[in-house]
């Protein structure tokens, strides 16, 4: 599996917070993304109702799923392709690498695949003398950088342009070191020739999995670029690196899933690309791949499936849960430490990782719900990061600072008069000390609050002292 | 792959969904009918149109997303238009042709200046021609099959692709168009052998990234330019 620095989830997040550069780049992304979202599911009026049937067939084939994997594989053979089963990341490095060796491959374009990123495959490929090249520009951006993808659909959000012109220059050294490149559609022509020339060389391709159909044993992938189909159609031996779940009984229901997938991802109605690909080229074809793998990987889902966990199992991976993400819009994709980010890694990475491993991501939540509102599957993300942050209690996982904090405060909550007593002090003291100004910029206890901003004052008495004295709302406003 | 990899996955997968086998024979031939009867999930209502309505939103939707549109009337003005479309952008008139029937009904050697090649496109290849044998007015979208006479490569190597879709072929939604796929596999004369096509290519709209700072480009690594000709009475070849 590839590395993971989750535990550091703190440190990471604390440096990520003083990098101006990505606070510059998540600033110009996010409105974008949220924007987008907003204005496809508004133009569309049965948005909600297909969210509903997205989940629902999701949750269908996930409840049947050893069903559905048989049958898909049988329809896979029988249009000449071939299916592998990975049960770990290290199985599927192995069989990746073994279909590589058999055709003597020299090079592999790569589609976007965040199954691929989470075994590692690139690092694997090259220790074995291959050479791995990422045609999307984002990954092949961050390929040339020694990054890994900081957001499941857009790997390079978290650099400017800047940066990448920084990278080409630093990389295509072939090049005029005089040239113009400071614009991003320079950028893109140059990378564009630059790959152009290598689709040509690889004898295999590799590509994820959006969906993967049952009925037909087509695999379905949603690209933007068209990287992803030059990656497959171009080399002779196609594979596709797929987890267990992305399973859909019929070609219908992968048309549902499609309505949701772009327009909570991007906003887009639907991608430039949807490519439904079975098995190799036919006879008679003039192109297309002669040979067709599917790598089906498990490694910890199965497990998940059963648990409570189980809703996870129904994410599309369109990114919206992340670009809604206050935490993420604050720290960034790379804070978390391993492949998946923002809501959906802090439910998923515990998942596959363990807990004790990324017990820290789940905390990394202010619980605002925004995640679950725009999830196109509707999986209750909050609910399940508060599953783990009650596993990371109890297994006694959680911090002494935050234990010794959590036992105090029980202590004075199961004794409402002493509690009462207690923040009516405190609530008095602070709004004395704090009568001047009306917020603190230090306060000792609360640093990691008043680092990044104040703390309002309170005004001097507490909720229930106030509620306790007759005090409400006035009617049409807020106090 | 080794068999007891299959197995343990598969163990697994029944452990946690609590069985300790297959599904039951009653419920796996409820859900064999389920694959066999691909009942419809909500199609969305903005397709409830008639034949020229769907045409026009096809088209609507299509700009919307830069492909840009034309409407001839017959088979007979395409080559013209074509050669218009590649002199307006400045394009050279050699393109690379799909060996396709629909493009055959064209009467391409009336354009002399057209330097035409059938069949697969090579690195150098700028413009490409293809038909499209459906396309969907929800979203703008083509649907490409690939096939001897339909290379994919077509589809994605050129800069340019210009797509000759007869007016009767837009189809309000994907599940027209697998249903349209699915009518190829069971004709025995297809030759198809009950397998859909190797690729199905639905294209909405030029390749286009958003990856440098979500600024939105043309023509990523696939075609900048998508260009689709309406050929209002297209289908005399069917």
């Amino acid at each position: 599996m590839s590395v993971s620095t989750t535990r550091n989830f703190k440190a990471n997040a604390a440096e990520q917070l003083a990098n101006e550069t990505l606070r510059g780049a998540l600033t110009k992304s996010k409105g974008h993304f949220t924007g987008g979202r907003a204005t496809a599911a508004a133009n569309l009026p049965e948005f909600e109702a297909l969210r509903d049937q997205a989940r629902d067939i999701k949750n269908h084939t996930i409840e049947h799923l050893d069903f559905y994997l048989e049958a898909y594989e049988e329809k896979v053979t029988e249009a000449g392709g071939q299916v592998h089963w990975a049960r770990t990341a290290e199985d599927a490095r192995n069989i990746v690498l073994e279909i590589c060796r058999s055709v003597d491959a020299k090079a592999v374009n790569k589609g976007k695949s965040m199954i691929s990123e989470e075994c590692a495959i690139n690092d694997m490929l090259e220790a074995n003398g291959i050479r791995a090249v990422e045609t999307d520009l984002g990954e092949y951006i961050i390929q040339l950088r020694g990054e890994t993808p900081s957001h499941i659909i857009a790997p390079a959000v978290h650099l400017t342009k800047g940066q990448v012109e920084e990278s080409f220059r630093k990389n295509h050294t072939h090049l005029d070191p005089n040239r113009v490149l400071e614009e991003p559609p320079t950028l893109l022509n140059e990378a564009r020739t630059i790959l152009r020339e290598k689709y040509f060389q690889a004898e295999v391709g590799i590509t994820g999995a959006n969906l993967l159909v049952a009925e037909t044993g087509s695999s379905i992938i949603v690209t933007n670029e068209g990287n992803g189909d030059l990656s497959q159609l171009i080399p002779k031996v196609h594979i596709v690196l797929a987890s267990l779940e992305k399973i859909v009984p019929t070609l219908e229901d992968a048309s549902t899933i499609l309505r949701v997938l772009a327009r909570s991802a991007t906003g887009q109605e639907f991608s430039s690309y949807t490519t439904v690909s079975t098995g190799p080229k036919r006879e008679g074809d003039p192109d297309g791949p002669e040979q067709y793998h599917v790598i089906l990987l498990d490694n910890g889902r199965s497990e998940m499936l059963g648990t409570e966990f189980q809703d996870m199992l129904r994410c599309i991976r369109c990114g919206a849960c992340m670009n809604h993400c206050p935490v993420y819009q604050s720290v960034g994709g790379h804070a978390y430490g391993w492949v998946y980010p923002g809501p959906m890694g802090s439910v998923l990475s515990p998942g596959l990782l363990g807990v004790d491993e990324a017990g820290h991501l789940p905390n990394a939540s202010s619980f605002c719900g925004r995640c679950e509102e725009v999830c196109p599957v509707r999986i209750p993300l909050p609910k399940l990061m508060r599953h783990w942050r009650e596993q990371e209690f109890e297994k006694h996982l959680s911090p002494g600072a935050a234990r010794v904090g959590l036992g105090l405060w029980a202590f004075f909550a199961k004794r409402p008069k002493l509690y009462q007593l207690a923040t009516g002090i405190e609530m008095r003291v602070l709004g004395w000390l704090g009568r001047k100004r009306g917020r603190f910029s230090s306060l000792p206890l609360a640093g990691g609050w008043t680092k990044y901003r104040e703390l309002p004052a309170p005004e001097g008495r507490t909720f229930q002292s106030r509620w306790k004295s007759g005090e409400r709302p006035q009617a049409g406003g807020t106090r | 792959m080794s068999a007891s990899d299959r197995n343990t996955v598969l163990s697994s997968v029944r452990r946690s969904l609590g069985r300790s086998g297959p599904v039951d024979a009653e419920a796996a031939a409820k859900l064999r009918a389920r694959i066999k009867g691909h009942a419809r999930n909500i199609v969305p209502a903005r397709t409830d149109l008639d034949d020229a309505g769907l045409v026009d939103l096809f088209q609507t939707m299509a700009e919307k997303v830069f492909a840009t549109v034309e409407r001839v009337s017959d088979m007979s003005e395409v080559p013209g238009a074509v050669g218009d479309y590649l002199r307006r952008e400045n394009l050279p008139a050699q393109v690379v042709m799909a060996p396709d029937e629909t493009l055959d009904a064209a009467p391409w050697s009336d354009n002399a200046l057209m330097e035409i090649r059938r069949g697969t496109p090579v690195e150098a290849d700028q413009v490409s021609v293809t038909s499209a044998p459906v396309a969907v007015a929800e979203t703008g979208t083509l649907a490409m099959f690939s096939g001897p006479a339909h290379p994919s490569t077509l589809n994605f190597i050129p800069e340019t692709h210009v797509v000759v879709l007869p007016a009767s072929r837009v189809v309000k939604s994907y599940e027209d168009v697998f249903d349209a796929v699915r009518a190829q596999m069971g004709d025995a004369a297809s030759g198809r052998n009950g397998l859909p096509p190797r690729t199905v290519n639905f294209i909405t709209g030029p390749s286009r990234s958003g990856d440098i700072e979500q600024t939105l480009l043309l023509g990523a690594h696939g075609p900048r330019r998508l260009h689709i000709v309406i050929v209002e009475d297209g289908d005399q070849t069917g």
